[in-house]
């Protein structure tokens, strides 16, 4: 009997995981590094189009967001269902455009104001009429270096 | 007496479970953005002091209605079709040999009713307020895809390799800036051989 007694000697030993917190902190650094926080909640629906012919936005702090697309369902009570233009974190007209442009470009340092591009994220189920007036603003204040976010990927994929 | 040999041991078995939060937070909270777009330039508000003659020849013209049709040199066009179009219209260099405008690199029908050079080309796309932004940017992609095939020729012929390629690769600041001065000349080179002239009028109002 006693020779089956002793087994329970032979147990396995429990697993260390003394360094668990070590590879949960690499983790997480690599995430804070490689991530960017969300700056500003949609407030509209954003679904872009696709393309691929694209060029990539490098240089985030040369580019100034300009969003534009349905209201979503909680704010399209209050809002309608007409396209809305996004600047920041709140809905705005179009002449609201222009000056949101040149106050964000004299937050930039000196030497990027005139490098900046302004990246259009519209809807890809908005008209081409709100896009006509943000680029006419954008005319008028001299932005004219813009970039039309896309999706990655085939464009006759639109159509549908 | 036992107090002497020194503070106890702090249990770190719940770091684990603190680090797992705070890494659930980031992932919540953050996302990795890869942002790519079509760059345009916009026309300045202010027209140019001097008039410039186009010859209509030279001019592509690309209209795209209200339901998503176009109207390629006033014919009906499948969209599918408008990068085939527009490049045979680039490349066509109707100049006959002699004149300042032959373009000795074109590979085209060189037909003389269509452009001259690819320097004199220029593709003009109008819209209609009610065109859906999706098919506006299709049009967008498939007349730049017609440059970039162009330019990629002429890359490829010159300097072996793809001019997007070459692009981005000068484009990206992790690039070194000797290298960067090298692929300067050389896309430069490209975009004088194939300059993209895109003109985008104001929205018709028919």
């Amino acid at each position: 009997m006693s020779k089956f007694a002793k087994k329970k000697d032979g147990d396995l030993p429990a697993v260390s995981t003394a360094s668990l917190p070590d590879i949960v902190f690499m983790l997480l650094f690599f995430f804070m590094t490689v991530t960017t926080m969300k700056d500003s909640s949609l407030f509209v629906e954003n679904i872009l189009p696709n393309a691929d012919q694209t060029k990539k936005l490098e240089k985030k702090d040369r580019v100034i967001y300009i969003y534009a697309g349905k209201p979503t369902q909680e704010y399209s009570k209050i809002f309608g269902e007409e396209p809305k233009i996004q600047l920041n974190d709140k809905f705005a007209n179009v002449p609201e455009v222009g000056p949101y442009i040149l106050s964000e470009r004299a937050k930039k340092p000196q030497e990027l104001q005139n490098v900046l591009t302004t990246a259009l994220k519209v809807d890809r189920n908005a008209n081409m009429g709100i896009v006509m007036d943000i680029k006419q603003e954008l005319r008028k204040v001299n932005a004219l270096k813009v970039n039309y976010t896309t999706y990655e990927g085939n464009a006759f994929a639109n159509l549908q | 007496m036992s107090r002497r040999k020194g503070a106890p041991e702090v249990n770190a078995g719940s770091m684990a479970d603190i680090a797992f939060l705070l890494l659930i937070f980031f992932l919540v909270t953050t996302t990795i953005e890869t942002d790519a777009g079509l760059d345009r330039m916009l026309p300045p508000i202010e027209p140019p002091d001097t008039d410039v003659i186009i010859k209509q020849k030279n001019i592509f013209t690309v209209n795209i209605n209200r339901s998503g049709q176009l109207l390629v040199e006033e014919q009906l066009m499948d969209i599918r079709d408008l990068r085939a179009a527009a490049i045979a219209f680039l490349d066509n260099g109707g100049s006959p040999t002699g004149t300042p405008d032959y373009c000795n690199y074109c590979k085209g029908k060189r037909d003389e009713r269509s452009s001259d050079s690819p320097q004199k080309a220029i593709i003009s796309l109008r819209n209609d307020r009610e065109t859906q932004y999706s098919t506006y940017i299709t049009v967008q992609n498939e007349l730049v895809a017609a440059y970039n095939e162009l330019r990629n020729r002429e890359a490829r012929r010159l300097f072996g390799r793809d001019f997007t390629e070459m692009e981005s690769e000068y484009l990206n600041p992790e690039t070194p800036s000797s290298v960067r001065d090298e692929l300067k000349e050389k896309v430069q080179r490209i975009q004088e051989i194939f300059p993209q002239k895109l003109s985008e009028a104001e929205t018709s109002k028919i």
